[in-house]
């Protein structure tokens, strides 16, 4: 049973007469659930009390079947009291405006989490570096613009789906699609007290996340559901609609943001706002406002820099963190910022990229000193964005009366937030025939990690790479724990883990070889599947003579199963300072710089895309098809995401659009020209250098084509998304 | 609830199977034979992902009643293991996640059984039924216009 309503008390809810269908095993109702949330405990599994959000879950029936289900569901009667909704992140913190949480002082929350009690302000995290005084003394020009994001949705192709079971010996099994296993099996001990040994989560190949899956709502009410129905196991499948609307959605944000520069255009202050609209609960989104908040200013070096990003509480469905974790959002507002003040200096605005791009020895906003390893090169990807697009042919050229052909430009920069101790873990065990099993935790969402991680292995090993056999499925009781399968970390902390295994498996090789060859290990080296003295190579074993111990002529034995195990955790992160957001966030920042070209049309406002350019540092790029591939399906969601991707709301804060057909992704004849080049410079601490590139893709493409289309209107773009309707709104707006 | 035994053949096997008049062809797939290459995506025909073949054209099987499919000849993605779509598909990376994918290559495959010689709207208008999120659809344009080539 899904809310109705957008904000409204619940007067009474009656599950009687669904309880006489019969069929029907339980109702699960919100009555008496303890609250739940990633960083604050705000959120009830089942809604009590109220209902925050249009699609809010309001009840859970469980039957035999669906048919079943679904008419017991029709016989629950719940009365609501409507409450005046909010709508927008900037309604939500005025004076006055009705409050979502009432409570938001009192919540039990985590270290590093900031409410404004008897505000929609679940948290606020701070950047204060330099002096905005300073910056505004030095400085002879200044912009100053507002933006607004709508709140819109991941749309992977498989719904979400959850199955719970409860043992009689208290065992929960959980069988769940999610980038987060490891984080059901945390979280169900941190809401129910279950202990972590019986929890037990099973991932199978995922059907796409983007994000999405990597919050943590559905296991819950599965769990729930089962313990209602005595234990049986329970399996819950979202709808389209319900997976649109219920599940955590792709986040709203609006943002304020003020540069000052030199007339010469070198930036020196940035002072910024972001309300990150967390809609109906806080979960991922106070990570979210953190992450804005760390990298607020796009890859630029600013002396002085004051964010305040906020976050705020709407009646709308709540975010899960969405491909580039807040940074689209973030890049939209400021790469629009500096092509507004490119415009107002009259300086070519890639040329003002190129001026202030973040170089190696200087700081971020959170004052953290980047060298080559740490940053990357962005001026050699501006460069190359530059001949790549043809940026001598102008932004602006006019084809006919009616159409012109229009380019937009816009860098990134993404660092990944994830907790300072967030750990991965692999094991390769070796087959009697000489062949190894690969185990990770990373969960295989599409992007293919888990191929380049036996990549990684192969080569560490020397192996043929078709001798390493992948194990896809996650259990959290057998399989090593990879914190989150999120925030392109898989390559650097699963390949870290993979190729440390795969060193430890290669010792224990070479210390069976060293007695049988009777040779130092320090000697023997390995390739193609053998253990050989380096100085005579032929002198050898096969891995399959060690693999499972040594049995020499007599029958004595040495040795046993090669089990090689490896770890990695991030170094020295550390947590930002609370008043000034000092410190190491995360382990590097990738660079890129994209483009669009696009022909629109002047007449109607609609716009074809021509192509779309990415060049990132990708650092090293171990499989070139694999790499491609995440970028070019990263820059076709973001022209989705910037083009025409939002939650439709009525004034009542219902979801006008909760269908495919209605909230359309892009389709095969709507698909552009993609160029991807990759820039190599190594992030010293990953597997042969390779940096990040699930999310970079899609960073700055809604900033491109806003800044396109702002050329081509000659009127400053300042919201998402752009349809030419949205277009002619603003055109009209100017009459 | 009312149902009955009806009677399918699917990728060349016979199945007796109890359904509800009500029941669609996807879910009786899915649920009453082992066959889960049809995959549900959105129930309303707009994803594509439980596309099947019956009688050789491609039809969204959560669309289609099961007792509408009685008797017909019905191929799902399994009943395609080791075709050429299937091959070209993996060697063009034409997939990501792979959610899809059942669906593209039966209406893939029956767009080069049924128009070899397709042009380029014919094609944009055949994979435009189907919705991948992954991919940008170039690898799929590829895998497919490989298989036409050597079908021309």
């Amino acid at each position: 049973m899904l809310s109705k309503f957008a904000h409204a008390e619940i007067d009474s809810i009656s599950t009687d007469r669904a309880m006489k269908i019969p069929g029907v095993r339980g109702v699960l109702t919100g009555e008496g659930l303890p609250l739940t949330g990633e960083e604050m405990k705000d959120r009830p599994p089942v809604a009590w009390g109220k209902v925050r959000y249009h699609g809010e879950v309001t009840a859970v029936v469980i039957a035999d079947d669906p048919v079943t289900a679904a008419k017991a569901a029709n016989l629950v009667e719940i009365n609501y009291k409507p409450l005046p909704v909010v709508q927008t992140p900037s309604e939500a913190v005025k004076e006055n405006a009705p409050l979502v949480h009432e409570n938001t002082g009192i919540y039990e929350k985590d270290e590093g989490v900031n409410p404004i009690p008897g505000t929609n302000i679940a948290s606020h995290t701070k950047i204060r570096k330099g002096s905005i005084q300073r910056g505004r003394e030095e400085s002879e020009v200044t912009i100053e613009e507002s933006f607004f994001i709508p709140p819109s949705d991941h749309a992977a192709m498989e719904t979400r789906s959850a199955a719970a079971e409860v043992k009689p010996d208290g065992k929960v099994i959980i069988t769940t699609s999610s980038q987060a296993p490891f984080m059901v099996k945390k979280l169900m001990n941190s809401y129910f007290g279950i202990e972590l040994g019986k929890v037990v989560v099973h991932t199978p190949l995922v059907g796409g996340g983007y994000g999405g899956k990597a919050s943590v709502q559905q296991e819950i009410l599965a769990y729930l559901a089962s313990m209602k129905a005595g234990g049986r196991p329970v399996k819950i499948v979202y709808p389209r609609e319900a997976d649109l609307i219920t599940a955590p959605c792709h986040m709203g944000m609006e943002a304020t943001i003020k540069l000052w520069a030199t007339r010469d255009g070198k930036l020196k202050a940035a002072e910024i706002q972001y309300l990150v609209e967390a809609g109906a609960y806080s979960d991922k989104a106070i990570h979210l406002t953190r992450a804005a908040a760390i990298d607020c200013t796009g890859p630029y070096f600013i002396e002085n820099v004051w964010c305040d990003s906020y976050c705020v509480y709407t009646n709308h469905p709540y975010p899960a963190p969405y491909r580039g974790f807040s940074h689209s959002e973030v890049h939209f507002c400021f790469e629009r910022a500096m092509d507004i003040l490119a415009g107002k200096l009259n300086m070519d605005p890639l040329e003002l990229r190129f001026r202030n791009a973040i170089r190696p020895g200087q700081t971020t906003p959170t004052q953290y000193k980047v060298n080559r390893s740490t940053v990357g090169d962005l001026p050699e990807c501006i460069r190359r964005l530059k001949k790549l697009i043809r940026w001598e042919e102008g932004a602006v050229v006019r084809i006919n009366e009616r159409q012109l052909k229009v380019k937009g430009i816009s860098c990134l920069w993404k660092n990944s937030t994830i907790p300072p101790d967030s750990t991965s873990g692999a094991i390769i065990t070796f087959n009697e025939d000489g062949t190894a099993n690969l185990i990770s935790g990373v969960v295989e969402i599409g992007t293919g990690t888990k191929t380049v991680l036996a990549q990684i292995v192969a080569e560490t090993l020397k192996m043929d790479i078709n001798n390493i056999f992948v194990r896809m499925e996650i259990d959290t009781q057998t399989t090593p724990e990879h914190w989150k399968t999120v925030a392109s970390r898989g390559t650097l902390m699963g390949g870290r883990a993979a190729m440390a295994a795969a060193e430890d498996a290669a010792r224990q090789l070479k210390a069976i070889a060293s007695c049988v060859l009777r040779a130092r290990i320090e000697d023997l080296d390995i390739a193609d599947s053998r253990v050989f003295i380096r100085e005579e190579p032929d002198k050898g074993l096969h891995f399959k003579d060690i693999a499972y111990g040594y049995t020499f002529p007599n029958g004595n034995s040495i040795g046993g199963q090669i089990i090689g195990r490896g770890n990695y955790i991030l170094r020295n992160l550390t947590h930002i300072d609370k008043e000034t957001g000092k410190g190491k966030p995360g382990p590097e920042w990738a660079v890129g710089a994209q483009g669009v070209e696009i022909q629109f049309d002047c007449r109607d406002y609609t716009y074809k895309l021509i192509r779309a350019i990415s060049v990132l540092d990708a650092g090293k790029v171990l499989n070139w098809k694999a790499a491609r591939g995440q970028v070019t399906g990263a820059m076709s969601m973001g022209l989705a995401f910037a083009g025409r991707e939002a939650f439709i709301f009525d004034k009542e804060g219902r979801i006008m659009n909760p269908q495919l057909r209605t909230y359309r992704p892009l389709h095969f004849s709507e698909k552009t020209e993609y160029i991807v080049d990759f820039v190599e410079t190594p992030h010293v601490d990953a597997p042969f250098g390779a940096r990040g590139l699930g999310e970079q893709g899609l960073i700055s493409l809604p900033a491109a084509l806003g800044n396109a289309i702002s050329a081509a209107i000659e009127l400053q773009v300042t919201s998402l998304p752009l349809t030419p309707e949205t277009i002619w709104r603003m055109k009209e707006a100017e009459r | 609830m009312t149902g009955r035994a009806a009677h399918f053949h699917i990728n060349g096997e016979e199945y007796n199977i109890y359904i509800r008049n009500a029941d669609t062809l996807l879910y009786v797939i899915r649920g009453k034979t082992g066959f889960t290459g049809a995959k549900p995506g959105c129930l309303n025909g707009d994803c594509g992902a439980c596309t099947v073949i019956v009688n050789g054209w491609p039809v969204k099987s959560c669309l289609m009643l099961a007792v509408e499919a009685e008797g017909e000849e019905i191929i799902t993605a399994e009943g395609l293991h080791g075709s050429e779509i299937q091959k070209a598909f993996v060697k063009y990376f034409a997939f990501q996640c792979g959610y899809c994918t059942p669906g593209y290559i039966m209406n893939c495959q029956t767009l080069i059984t049924q128009y070899p010689e397709a042009d380029r709207n014919k094609i944009k208008e055949w994979l435009d039924s189907n919705i991948c999120r992954c991919t940008s659809y170039e690898e799929i344009e590829q895998a497919l216009y490989s298989v036409l080539r050597q079908h021309r």
